[in-house]
């Protein structure tokens, strides 16, 4: 039976607001200073929502799809007529890129891309939500410890790194990309192997669709726009010699010394359904 | 017991179709913040206590999964349902100017918030560009999807306390 709890014996609203405030802190620095997160809460929480997520994920892709066989016959026919046009641009540029993938394909039998890539242990894995608020970007996996993702491990999509694996639970795993304003990656050209700092930025990524890097130390115009960005071999978390973007605009910074400019990401993170991680994680002598 | 539950399935409701569909249908990569709604809508609807704990439970749940912090969403939303129970005597079922003007505060504030927090200290300042981009966006959506979600809430709300009222004079 339920009684009625007098009011006397409830604590004041005001103190148990303090007493959580204090917890939120405390958690805060915790997790913020031994770097962990989650924990027992990750195991809990993956089990209660991950299922569901992958539900509606799951019926959220068959709508969609349904929605966009209803696309009206009209758009479809502008952007044939737009399309058209485009294509008579793109053949003329298509002439000057063919003589560049020439060199392009050089370089990386040179640099054994090919040879490199594959010879990772990978496992696919599909994207069941993305970040709640508006600020970040970062996704959750429906793979997570017990299929042997751990923390640190590179995340591809198609031919180029969707991102980083920043903490796992035992059913999915929370996957920073690079696209993130959080995120910093040491990359490197290609062709020249000159290193930069790529780091996601919200900004540019709303305006252009692009990301920034910085501290490119070159020689003027040793680089130009179209050059491949791939993850150097300095970096401490990220392997080396997977493709990033492609540079979009380069200019010399104030200095004089180095360049910066944006990057096209390689990945296409407005539609991203499924990824693969590399399940070998970089090993740094500390 | 039973107000728990609904409020909980709720909390996981929104939580989903925030991370889900929501991602999904996002207009100007800009999708609505249905937690903080129904932060919000709890907090005047039902005073200071509820909206405090659904805030800290909501929050904690973004925290785990999306935050890089364990403990922050859970402070934001935490204060943000305490601040909007003190509107608790001011509300009237009828009348949905308060709710849109509290859900919009919140939205901002929350917003806010996270800009300092975890952009403006990292040197990332034009707020303006951030405010015209992001926040405004996203509190205009939010307003759009609050139009609906706040009646649901609302016609929920009134059967729990309908229901309470009921079993609570069975035993007087």
């Amino acid at each position: 039976m339920r009684v009625k709890r007098k009011p006397k014996h409830t604590m004041p609203t005001k103190y148990i607001l303090l007493i959580l405030t204090c917890l939120c802190v405390v958690l805060l620095f915790v997790s913020f200073t031994l770097n962990i997160s989650g924990g027992p809460l990750n195991t809990v929480a993956g089990y209660v929502f991950v299922p569901m997520q992958k539900g509606i994920n799951a019926i959220g892709t068959w709508f969609s799809d349904k929605a966009d066989n209803l696309k009206s016959l009209k758009a479809v026919m502008k952007e044939n007529e737009e399309l058209k046009s485009q294509v008579d641009a793109l053949t003329t540029d298509l002439n000057t890129i063919k003589l560049e993938q020439y060199e392009l394909d050089n370089l990386r039998e040179l640099l054994e891309l090919d040879k490199r890539y594959p010879s990772y242990e990978k496992v696919g894995a599909r994207v069941i939500s993305k970040d709640g608020g508006n600020w970040f970007s970062t996704f959750l996996i429906d793979k997570g410890s017990k299929d042997g993702i751990e923390k640190d491990m590179n995340v591809l999509a198609g031919s180029g790194l969707a991102g980083i694996v920043i903490d796992v639970g035992p059913n999915f795993a929370k996957v920073r990309s690079v696209i993130d304003d959080a995120s910093n990656i040491s990359g490197a050209t290609l062709s020249t192997t000159d290193y930069c700092i790529i780091n996601g930025n919200l900004q540019t990524m709303n305006e252009n669709r692009v990301i920034e890097f910085s501290g490119l130390k070159i020689g003027e115009d040793t680089v130009e726009a179209g050059e491949q960005i791939v993850t150097s071999n300095i970096s401490d978390k990220y392997l080396p010699g997977i493709l990033v973007g492609y540079i979009q605009q380069i200019h010399r910074d104030p200095n004089n010394l180095t360049s910066s400019g944006t990057l096209t990401p390689a990945v296409d993170f407005e539609h991203l359904e499924e990824v693969l991680v590399i399940l070998e994680k970089k090993q740094v002598g500390k | 017991m039973r107000r728990k539950i609904t409020v909980f399935l709720i909390i996981v409701i929104c939580f989903l179709l925030q991370s889900t569909l929501f991602q999904a249908w996002s207009l100007a990569s800009v999708s609505p913040n249905l937690l903080v709604v129904v932060t919000s809508a709890f907090g005047f609807m039902r005073g200071r206590k509820e909206g405090m704990w659904i805030g800290f439970f909501s929050g904690l749940l973004l925290d785990i999964f999306f935050g890089n912090v364990l403990g922050f969403y859970a402070l934001v939303c935490m204060y943000i349902g305490y601040v909007n129970g003190f509107f608790r005597k001011r509300f009237f079922p009828e009348d949905i100017k308060l709710p849109i003007i509290l859900i919009s505060f919140s939205d901002l504030t929350y917003n806010l918030l996270v800009y300092v927090f975890l952009f403006f200290l990292r040197e990332r300042f034009r707020i303006l560009y951030y405010f015209a981009h992001i926040m405004l966006p996203e509190l205009v959506y939010t307003i759009g999807v609050t139009v609906f979600l706040y009646f649901i809430l609302l016609k929920i709300n009134q059967k729990l306390e309908a229901v309470e009222r009921r079993s609570a004079s069975k035993f007087v």
